[in-house]
């Protein structure tokens, strides 16, 4: 990840910007694998747990749109000018169901099972930083 | 949680109206819910010999002692999220059922300003990006479970729409709900769509309102005038690994039954009574697609089978389950603190034969609740007459 793109959180995001990762965790006692990465597993309690970067493609498990702007706390976008925005669960094949803005807003173009692929998009607010996107796997 | 040998029983309700109330805090409507579940009791605040209760917005339960009256009772403050009725109920249940009091108050109450609900993320065990980045929403959490929902189980935007106009059209005969407008079915499916599949009279409105329980062991409850309405059981339970739950960045590809159907499946067992025997019940409907989900998660009716049963009118007030019959979370908004106590007193009057306009045609000996909230958990109740 170049210097000059800053992305949001801590450790949340990894790899090449044109081929961005999302950092993960897997058990190493069950396999369950969760996002963000955590301390310990939540499906069988142990803390022996590893940092795993997530498949970056898979299917749409489920979606809507956000058709307004949410409070600001803690939405850091401004109600002015607020474009609605997907949001789904992407399912990754094997490791977990993983929740994102979608970068296609319409839904007449949204189906549960279009293959979809991990990229960055500007985070709402005008800090310049990235977060990150799922976007329909065809169009690519 | 059982109840003993000797049962416990709701023998007093009280409600403040709800909706918005400028200039009317939340402890002082639970105060007047407190004096008027009293007054249907036939008992006095130094009768009671044990209280809880909560809001999430409205301040301490246990200050309403100050307008009460300071008799040294034990109050226990409950902050549960939207079970925080049912999980204060089910204390009071236990401290029934264990005989270490004879008689209870509890009450629930909130005070929330306009809009949708704005969650901190670090309240909730999350870093700050994923409120900045707008995933936060109680909203879109509802919007992609119905959604997954509908396409797993046949269930039509007509359903959802119908669940709502049904709400609507129960409220209006309720005195006591906020929104007492009925609207039509292409009404609620023409309002301003929130979240896909979800529009706006799809969704319940934060709000305000206070309801109180009075509680009594078998042996003082058949002491007093009024017939008891029995409370068989209290259930509640919190998420397991794999259930589908709001504020989750991620959700693992195992699937777990819901704190609601563990609950569920809890009290009913608790109380020697089946699904298939209730009458009235009241499930919690923050949107019209949470009322169809629950219908299934609680145990009554199977995955799909909420389609012929909207659409047949089987949920209505003269159909053979009447649900939310005071209108639900859509008609009466969602005071927090307050919408798990709303649904038992809704039952007690169905119960009773007190529900006045809306009295369900049927008859009515048991009753069902069920109150669930963020970030995954759910309390149940079995009441009988």
């Amino acid at each position: 990840m170049p210097a000059d793109a800053r992305t949001v959180g801590d450790g949340l995001i990894a790899g090449a910007p044109d081929a961005p990762e999302l950092v993960g965790s897997r058990c190493r006692h069950c396999g369950v694998v969760a996002f963000p990465r955590q301390g310990s597993c939540a499906a069988c309690t142990s803390d022996d747990v590893e940092e795993r970067r997530l498949g970056r493609r898979g299917t749409l498990w489920t979606w809507t749109v956000q058709c307004f702007a949410p409070k600001s706390p803690p939405y850091a976008g401004a109600a002015d000018g607020f474009e609605p925005y997907g949001v789904g669960y992407v399912e990754l094949p094997g490791e977990v169901r993983v929740e994102a803005r979608l970068t296609e807003a319409d839904p007449a173009r949204l189906r549960i099972g279009m293959p979809m692929e991990l990229v960055l998009v500007p985070a709402p607010g005008s800090d310049g930083a990235l977060t990150y996107a799922f976007a329909p796997a065809e169009d690519r | 949680m059982t109840a003993s040998a000797d049962g416990v029983a709701v023998v007093g309700v009280g409600i403040h109206p709800f909706g918005r109330h400028p200039g009317v805090s939340g402890l002082d409507m639970a105060a007047i819910a407190a004096r008027a579940a009293l007054r249907d009791a036939g008992l006095g605040w130094r009768d009671v010999e044990f209280a809880a209760g909560g809001s999430d917005a409205g301040g301490n339960a246990d200050t309403t002692v100050s307008v009460l009256g300071l008799t040294g009772v034990p109050f226990i403050n409950v902050r549960n999220g939207c079970a925080t009725g049912g999980s204060a109920l089910a204390t009071a249940h236990a401290m029934l059922a264990s005989g270490a009091a004879e008689t209870a108050l509890v009450v629930g109450f909130d005070k929330h300003p306009p809009g949708a609900f704005d969650p901190r993320p670090e309240d909730w065990g999350l870093d700050p990006w994923y409120g900045e980045t707008g995933l936060m929403l109680t909203t879109q959490f509802f919007a992609m479970k119905i959604q997954r929902y509908m396409a797993e189980h046949g269930i039509s935007a007509s359903t959802l729409a119908k669940v709502a106009s049904k709400a609507f059209s129960n409220g209006a005969r309720n005195p006591n709900a906020w929104r007492r407008r009925p609207l039509s079915e292409d009404e609620v499916l023409g309002s301003k769509m929130v979240s896909h599949p979800l529009t706006q009279y799809m969704f319940c409105s934060p709000g305000e309102g206070a309801v109180a329980l009075v509680l009594a062991t078998g042996r003082r409850a058949r002491a007093l005038a009024r017939t008891p309405v029995w409370l068989r059981s209290v259930a509640f339970r919190t998420r397991r690994f794999g259930s589908f739950e709001v504020f989750s960045p991620s959700i693992p590809l195992e699937s777990a039954p819901s704190p609601t159907s563990e609950a569920a499946a809890a009290a009913f067992g608790q109380a020697g009574i089946g699904p298939e025997d209730v009458d009235v019940a009241q499930l919690q409907d923050t949107e019209s697609g949470a009322e169809v989900m629950h219908l299934a998660e609680t145990g009554l009716c199977q995955d799909g089978e909420q389609e012929a049963l909207v659409q047949d009118g089987a949920t209505r007030l003269d159909g053979r389950l009447p649900v939310n019959t005071d209108g639900g979370c859509l008609a009466n908004g969602e005071p927090i603190g307050a919408s798990g106590l709303r649904q038992v007193h809704e039952v007690v009057l169905q119960l009773r034969g007190d529900a006045g306009e809306r009295q369900i045609a049927g008859p009515a000996r048991v009753g069902f609740t069920q109150v669930y909230g963020a970030p995954g958990v759910s309390a149940c109740a079995v009441l009988s007459r």
